[in-house]
């Protein structure tokens, strides 16, 4: 069915707006009419992935298209903010990277910014930009982004991948379909756990494995049995993770967020219930533990918080680092690391502090073969469900026991 | 023989025809690909090692991240992608993915359709009819 259009929008699709807000306009409907929205929604703020790995020639052409448009409005109508870049140019020669891929960033920089898109270059704009509020709907990319605000914040978005959610900004709407609508926001199934994680690999890993129970993007767990009030660092890491083994957008912890105060608020009597133990939520992180060697430490996905920061360097302090040890956050938190000293202490054992990527985005594969690095520790769950596919041997543990395999080469069975 | 058809309730792109590639199993272009090769890279997908090159992906549901919405564009760009993608649940970066690239997508059936449909046999993606149909 054809989606319902106000005057504003009709005149957008009819071109009155300009070629640029009516291609992105005609790209939201096609959208919105594969999954049966009736209408759009007013979006009050827009986040974008768009790292060149992914953009690739074609897509850094496509968005320069746009840029150099002269005719009506090319720039965005409502704050429009960026995920991760493909690099950090401070670091680039060290990480391999190639001129070819450095001029194609540059490129979609430039072209962004023609667009009116702020180069905020970070997957934690809920810690570090502005958190979305409840009930707020936004065009989010990133899926850690996008399940953190929806399960923590209240807010809501769909997966708004960098095509739809720039369209979003040029538009300042999106369709009304998926988690805009409050019935496809309650619970779909129970989760029962057992134990509460301490660890942010721990949180991680049973992200992981709630996603795997879950298992697609339509599915809302409703969790129970964790304790507590949860760290903003650690929900960060438990979504991403669920986000990412399972495609999943949106979580309730009941007494927690801020939507399910009580189980029958998001759920009905006749869930189907799954039960997780800790036993499940070791088996997967040993399920990646396959070798004792390690070639690189990766701290990134999501990047870190400055508190995260902080705690790395503690761990490096008095150490001396025998392989590679990445940590990266973002362009807003790295200047605070600096200020406060923990990125010298990290370095000064060998560690290295990387701003506005992400290790995943930034040609992977790519570093990989330039460095030699295969066998790669970190405390990041959703980091190893994605690297696999990059021809990495990705292993899970703590933050200590990967600093400590950062000093001796091995990694510890955890 | 007539042809035996399944009927979608999400579909988007051209009209393809082309044999099947058929896992119980998700797709992400980013998670599962070496989009280099051509080939599906994760170590654990059931698909690992296969070509997906110019064949009808049937799989299970999509998963992963964002990238997708991207990277389907930019695999068409150099003629290695996918001809069509069906799924038996999507999920909206798979189909935003499929309107920039103009990949054919079909989503929703009323069956397991990695069940239904056996790996090499041609079928044909008919989304404005919302249909596919093993020929």
């Amino acid at each position: 069915m054809a989606m319902k259009l106000n005057d504003e929008e009709s005149d957008i699709l009819a071109g009155k707006a300009g070629p640029v807000p009516q291609q992105a306009l005609r790209h939201q409907i096609k959208v919105g009419e594969f999954f049966g929205a009736a209408d759009f929604v007013p979006v009050t703020q827009a986040h974008i992935m768009a790292d060149t790995e992914s953009l690739g020639e074609a897509g850094v052409q496509w968005l320069e298209g746009l840029a150099a448009t002269t005719d009506g409005q090319r720039r965005v109508r409502i704050p429009t903010i960026t995920d991760p870049r493909g690099t950090d140019f401070a670091k680039a020669d060290w990480l391999g990277q190639t001129s070819v891929m450095l001029d194609l960033e540059r490129r979609a920089i430039a072209a962004f910014e023609k667009l009116g898109v702020a180069m905020t270059n970070t997957c934690i704009n809920y810690q570090t930009i502005q958190a979305p509020t409840r009930n707020e709907h936004a065009a989010f990319g990133d899926t850690g982004v996008v399940i953190y605000s929806n399960s923590v914040c209240g807010a809501r978005s769909n997966f708004e991948g960098g095509p739809s959610a720039l369209s979003a900004g040029l538009t300042g709407r999106t369709p009304r379909y998926g988690f805009h609508l409050p019935e496809l926001r309650r619970g779909t199934v129970r989760i029962q756990v057992d134990h509460t994680p301490t660890m942010l690999n721990g949180w991680g890993a049973l992200g992981g494995v709630i996603g795997r129970i879950a298992g697609n993007y339509w599915a809302v767990p409703v969790i129970e049995g964790i304790e507590g009030a949860s760290k903003s660092d650690q929900l960060k890491h438990f979504g991403a993770s669920m986000a990412s083994f399972g495609s999943i957008a949106l979580y309730h912890l009941v007494g927690l967020t801020p939507e399910a105060g009580r189980l029958s608020d998001v759920a009905a009597a006749d869930l189907p219930v799954h039960s997780v133990t800790r036993a499940d939520v070791e088996a997967l992180q040993r399920s990646y533990h396959r070798d004792d060697q390690v070639d690189v430490v990766v701290f990134s996905a999501p990047q870190l918080s400055l508190y995260e920061l902080g705690d790395l360097a503690k761990l490096c302090d008095g150490r001396r680092f025998s392989l590679p040890l990445l940590a990266v956050t973002s362009p807003q938190v790295k200047p605070d690391s600096d200020r406060m000293g923990y990125t010298a202490r990290i370095e000064a054992a060998g560690g290295s502090v990387l701003s506005g990527m992400c290790f995943y985005q930034s040609y992977a594969r790519e570093i990989s073969e330039a460095r030699g690095w295969k066998r790669l520790a970190t405390n990041s769950a959703k980091l190893v469900n994605i690297l696999g596919g990059y021809g990495y041997r990705p292993m899970l543990a703590s933050m200590e026991s990967c600093v400590d395999a950062a000093v001796s080469g091995k990694l510890m069975q955890t | 023989m007539s042809a035996k058809i399944y009927r979608a309730r999400h579909a988007m792109g051209p009209v393809v025809r082309g044999p099947a590639l058929v896992a119980s199993d998700g797709f992400s272009a980013r998670y599962d690909l070496d989009r280099i090769k051509g080939i599906f890279s994760r170590p654990s997908h059931k698909l690992a090692g296969q070509s997906y090159v110019g064949k009808i992906l049937v799989l299970d549901t999509a998963k992963g991240g964002v990238a997708t919405a991207w990277m389907l564009h930019e695999m068409k760009s150099r003629g290695i992608v996918p001809l069509a993608i069906v799924l038996n649940s999507v999920n909206p970066i798979l189909a935003q993915g499929a309107a920039l690239g103009d990949v054919a997508m079909l989503a929703g059936f009323d069956e397991d359709i990695t069940a239904a449909i056996q790996s090499g046999a041609e079928v044909e993606v008919d989304p404005q009819q919302r249909l596919l149909k093993v020929l």
